[in-house]
Formats: structure tokens, sequence, C-alpha cells
């Protein structure tokens, strides 16, 4: 060794992340690329261009966006009256916000397709008032991806709003501004980073999330079909080939969304001075 | 008046912050409220600008009854102890923040705000950082910002809590003088909070010592160091030798100079400079030995001890100038006469 390290213990720690990271992560998604390249290119692009598995797509990564940027609002809501308020009952509401985390999917699934069905309690109650359906429509897709994805934003957003000074909110009075202009201008800023983070983990748990959302979509193809229910579908026909083909394409297009929410996260993160 | 607080009173649960203070303070003046920590000298400043609500009593800025006034409304500038600049912002917004959240009839155009906030950088001599991040200055740099950051609002009275507490000592030192310079220039009325009776009594005009939620005493810094009202004002300003004359002292006391007749309570208070030392002549009863000596600049502190009627002994400090103690040609271990010149008494 030319130079000995001050953090001991470097060879063991890079080895052990390496061999984790190739047995975890790096083999099976090679497997998978590997499998996709059983198709030729014509015979993959047919597949992606399938109104089916296009539509499928539009279902799976609209809603868990428009779901994730929900989360993200009522989220950073929640996030705050944890942190800001005192009421009766905060630690047992704190507990139930991690609920969505350890409930088995399908049974919160099941859940809220039965609450939220036209014949459901509030799915009725809604369906009276509105004539709005919420389950078995998108719209039921994204109650649940907002259920799943709630806990992540309020997690991410509560230490950092735990965190921040109070004497800044002081301050903005003392100068003058209103509590808007002062939760626009001052609070809002230093929190944005976290919840934006908050989001970004909702969307891509949103994406994947299978459980939870077959039971309340109604899995009508074209309307309510999420693309991995999809590959199950190509799956059980032992259309191995083209399953991976859609979960590879899915892959790159979350890679690539979060590639870019990072981006923004960097943009929000300079341009607040945090960076 | 610029500042009038009248039987303030606050209390947190079963604790007093603040038992019935009044106080009235002049335009102009630059006020230091001092006392130990938790004397609620924090609270009554935090009251006057409205961040804290009061119990019971009022409080009066250029003579309007602000009691029920958010701290928006008051005029005041607060500069906090941490300073509590917007992280977000570069220097040059944190300090055009009060000008841009006016309201828009009342707001100034942008090249205004951009040569005011220029002004005021430079009159805190710090407008090369004006494109930075608080993140990136140092504790004395966030101390100025806040500084003018609180002065663009162009307040009435200026507060500021605790203002030199996070800085190192050097830096300490030149922010004292420069504070107190700028207060002549300026001329807004301030008060600041400090636990620290030597920056009390070298920044401020008028010095308010408060202990236990309650006012001790006020004055002029060279009043309270003179005159101290009690026994808690002397010896919490300056330093000071406390001889209880229940403890056998009286004999002693005079033997070296103090006159009885003078007596006005049972505990004399003897600061350090009122105690003079020679050599030991001759075997007199009133020696002390000389144990030890610091420096502190242009004064020796020398450390004596003397031993008490029952063989306990007591350490007694007394201080003079260097060439003096030079003269004198003491060294440790010697017998010293002494004399005390003047004394506090109290009860």
């Amino acid at each position: 060794m030319p130079q000995s390290n001050i953090m001991p213990g470097f060879r063991p720690a890079i080895s052990f992340t390496l061999v984790y990271l190739a047995l975890i992560v790096l083999i099976p998604l090679s497997a998978m690329l590997l499998k996709t390249f059983q198709l030729s290119l014509d015979e993959y692009w047919a597949i992606l261009t399938n109104a089916r598995v296009q539509a499928s797509f539009r279902v799976s990564f609209g809603a868990a966006l428009i779901a994730a940027v929900i989360a993200g609002v009522f989220g950073f809501i929640i996030a705050w009256s944890l942190v800001r308020y005192n009421f009766p009952g905060k630690r047992l509401f704190d507990a139930l916000i991690d609920l969505p985390f350890a409930l088995p999917t399908a049974v919160a699934g099941i859940v809220l397709a039965t609450i939220y069905e036209p014949r459901g309690w509030i799915g009725k109650l809604v369906m009276d008032s509105t004539g709005i359906q919420i389950a078995y429509k998108p719209l039921g897709i994204t109650f649940a991806l907002i259920f799943i994805g709630l806990p992540f934003v309020v997690r991410t957003v509560e230490p950092v709003l735990q965190e921040f000074d109070t004497a800044m909110e002081e301050a903005a009075a003392s100068l003058g501004a209103t509590r808007l202009q002062a939760f626009v201008k001052v609070i809002l800023p230093n929190i944005l980073p976290a919840t934006i983070t908050g989001v970004a983990l909702a969307f891509a748990r949103g994406v994947g999330e299978y459980g939870s959302v077959i039971f309340i979509a109604g899995n009508m193809p074209y309307i309510s079909e999420i693309v991995p229910l999809l590959i199950i579908t190509k799956l059980e026909q032992y259309d191995y080939a083209g399953a991976t083909a859609i979960g590879l394409t899915m892959l790159i297009l979350s890679f690539l969304l979060l590639l870019l929410i990072n981006g923004l996260q960097w943009w929000v993160r300079r341009r607040s001075g945090q960076l | 008046m610029s500042i009038s607080v009248n039987n303030i009173s606050k209390h947190f649960g079963a604790f007093t912050a603040l038992d019935n203070i009044s106080l009235d303070i002049p335009e102009g003046e630059l006020v230091a409220l001092l006392g130990p920590s938790g004397c609620g000298k924090t609270t009554l400043l935090r009251i006057i600008a409205g961040l804290e609500q009061a119990d019971q009593g009022d409080v009066f800025l250029k003579g309007d009854k602000v009691t029920d006034q958010p701290v928006k409304n008051r005029q005041i500038g607060f500069v906090f102890q941490h300073y509590a600049l917007f992280r977000h912002m570069t220097v040059f917004e944190n300090v055009a923040f009060g000008l841009r959240v006016k309201p828009r009839r009342e707001r100034l155009g942008e090249a205004i705000i951009r040569k005011k906030v220029h002004d005021l950088l430079s009159l805190v001599q710090l407008d090369w950082l004006h494109d930075r991040y608080p993140d990136q200055l140092s504790g004395g740099q966030r101390q100025r910002i806040a500084l003018a950051r609180a002065l663009a609002v162009e307040p009435s009275v200026l507060l500021l809590d605790e203002p030199f507490g996070a800085l190192d000592a050097s830096v300490r030192k030149d922010l004292r003088q420069w504070l107190r310079n700028l207060h002549h220039d300026l001329n807004v009325t301030s008060i600041f909070v400090t636990h620290d009776q030597e920056e009390a009594m070298e920044v401020a005009s008028q010095v308010v010592v408060l202990n236990h939620g309650r006012i001790e005493q006020q004055g002029a810094p060279g009043d309270i160091y003179d005159h101290p009202a009690n026994a808690f004002v002397s010896r919490f300003i300056g330093q000071t030798n406390v001889f209880d004359l229940d403890e056998h002292d009286a004999d002693w006391l005079q033997t070296v100079g103090l006159s009885m007749a003078q007596q006005k309570g049972k505990i004399a208070h003897v600061r350090p400079h009122d105690i003079v030392i020679e050599k030991s002549t001759h075997h007199s009863d009133a020696y002390v030995t000389l144990k030890d000596w610091q420096h502190l600049g242009s004064l020796i502190r020398i450390e004596l001890v003397k031993s008490g009627v029952n063989g306990q002994a007591a350490s007694v400090y007394a201080e003079m100038s260097n060439d003096q103690f030079r003269r004198l040609h003491l060294n440790r271990g010697d017998k010293v006469d002494l004399r005390i010149r003047h004394a506090h008494w109290f009860h």
C-alpha cells in the first residue's frame, strides 16, 4: 500500500458493497437485459408500440406521478401538523403514518377497494353526491398510490421541518413579513428539497406498485391496466421475452425520471444556497 | 422616552421569568440588559420586540402603546443570538428582505432597493460578500449581516439578543468597539442583552442589571461600578473580595485600616484595586502571604492568602499596575502588609 487510509476497513467495506450490489441489483438486472436480447429490435419495438402496452404505461406513470404530487402536498401538511402543533393522540397518529409501510400491500388493496367501490362506505357517498366513481378506474389507482406514497413524503419532510430554525420565521416577522410571506419566502424554500425527495420516493414506489393497486384498479385493458399487471399477464402466457422487454423499458424510464428528479433537486438546492 | 415598559410580568408554568418590571429608556441610548443566565433578560427583550407576550403589563415604543401589536407592526430591528440569516438567500437578498416584503404601495423601486442594500453592506464593511450565502461566512461576518438586515427597515429601536455570544474572543472585542461607533453614528435607540459584565460596561451608555426577573440596578456603567446598589450587583460587576463580619473578620479589617465607624452592614465588599500591599517590614498580626499572581495586561492580579482566626486560610485578591508591582520586588511566599482603602457595606 503506497499510503494508509485514515478510515480503516476500506477493503472489506468496498468488497462487501460490490458483492452486495452485484448479487442483489446488477446480476438480476443483467439477466433481464440478456433475456430481452433474445428479441430482435423489430420484435422489441412491436411489443412496445402495442396499443395496450402503451396505454398501460400511460396509466402507470400518469397515476404514479399525480399520486406522488398529491402525496407531496398532503404529506407536507401532515408533517407540518406533526412537527408544529400539539394535539391529543399525536403519537398514535404519528405511528399510523407508517402503516402503509408495514401492511401487506394486498391487504391494503382489498381494504381500499372495499371502501371506495361504488357500493362501499366512501365510494357510495362520493357516487351519490358527485356521480364520480373511484374504484375500478384510473382514479382508484391514484387513490391507492397516494395511500402508499404518503409515508415516504411525511418521513422525509418531518426531520427537516423539525430542524428548521424558527428564529428565521421570527426574523422574517420582525422585518415586516406577513405569515404568508414568511411561509412562501422563508419556510418553503428550506423545506422544498426534502419534499422533492419524498415525492421522488413516492413516485418510484408508485410506478412499481402491484399489490395495493390491482384490487382497486379494475384492470381493464386500455383504461385501468398497470404495467406490472401486464408483465404478470405476459408471464402467465409464457411470453418471457415480452415480459422482460416491458420490464426493461420500465426500468429505463424510471431511471431517467429519477435522474430528472435528482437534477431538479440539485437545481433547487443550488438556488437555495445549500450547495 | 423611546422605549417604556410598565409592570411587565411573565411566567413560564411555575417559573417567574419577569416580576413586575418597569423600565424607561430615553431616545438614543445604547442600553445593556445584564444578568446571569435565566434572569429573564432575553424574555424582556423578546417582549419588547413582540416575539413573546407578557402575562401582564404594557410596552410603549416612542410613546405609542404596542402591547397588542404583532412584531411586524412594531418597527423594530431584531438581531438574533444565532443571527437567523435566511440560509437560502444571498447576503444581498437577506438585507433586501425587509424592503421586498413591504406592501406594494410602500415598496421602493428595484434601483433604490439595490442602492440602499449596497449602502448598508458598505456600512457594515461587507459589500464584497454580497453574492455569498450565509453558510459561507464567518461568525463575525454573519453578525454584521444580521445587523445590516435589521437596519434595512429603518427601525425606530434596535434590539440585539446576545450579539457577541457566539463569537470568539478577539472578534468579539473588535465588534464591541464597532457596535459602539455604529450606534454613535446612527443614534438609534438600542438594547442589547448580555451576561458578560465587561461587555456591558464597555459598550453600553446605560446598564440595567437583572436578577431573578427583577431589576437590581439601572445606571451609567461607572455609577454601577462605583456605587453598587446591593451585594448582588457588587459581586456581579467586576471582581470583589467579600468579608463577612460574622466570621471574625471585624478585628482583622480594623487592623488593615478599615474604620468600623463607617460600617453600614455586616458584609464588606472590597474591590481588588482598593487593596494596597507592601513588603512586610515588621512582624505585625496583619500580614498575609503572597501566593501567586497573574498578568492581566496592564494590571497584575495578586492572590494573597490570609490565615483566619481558627487556622482556615482565605484568598484575597488585589490588583495593581505592572510598574508598581515590579518596584515591590515580591516573590511567591513573601509576607506582605495590606491596607484597604475603601469598602462597600451590605447587609
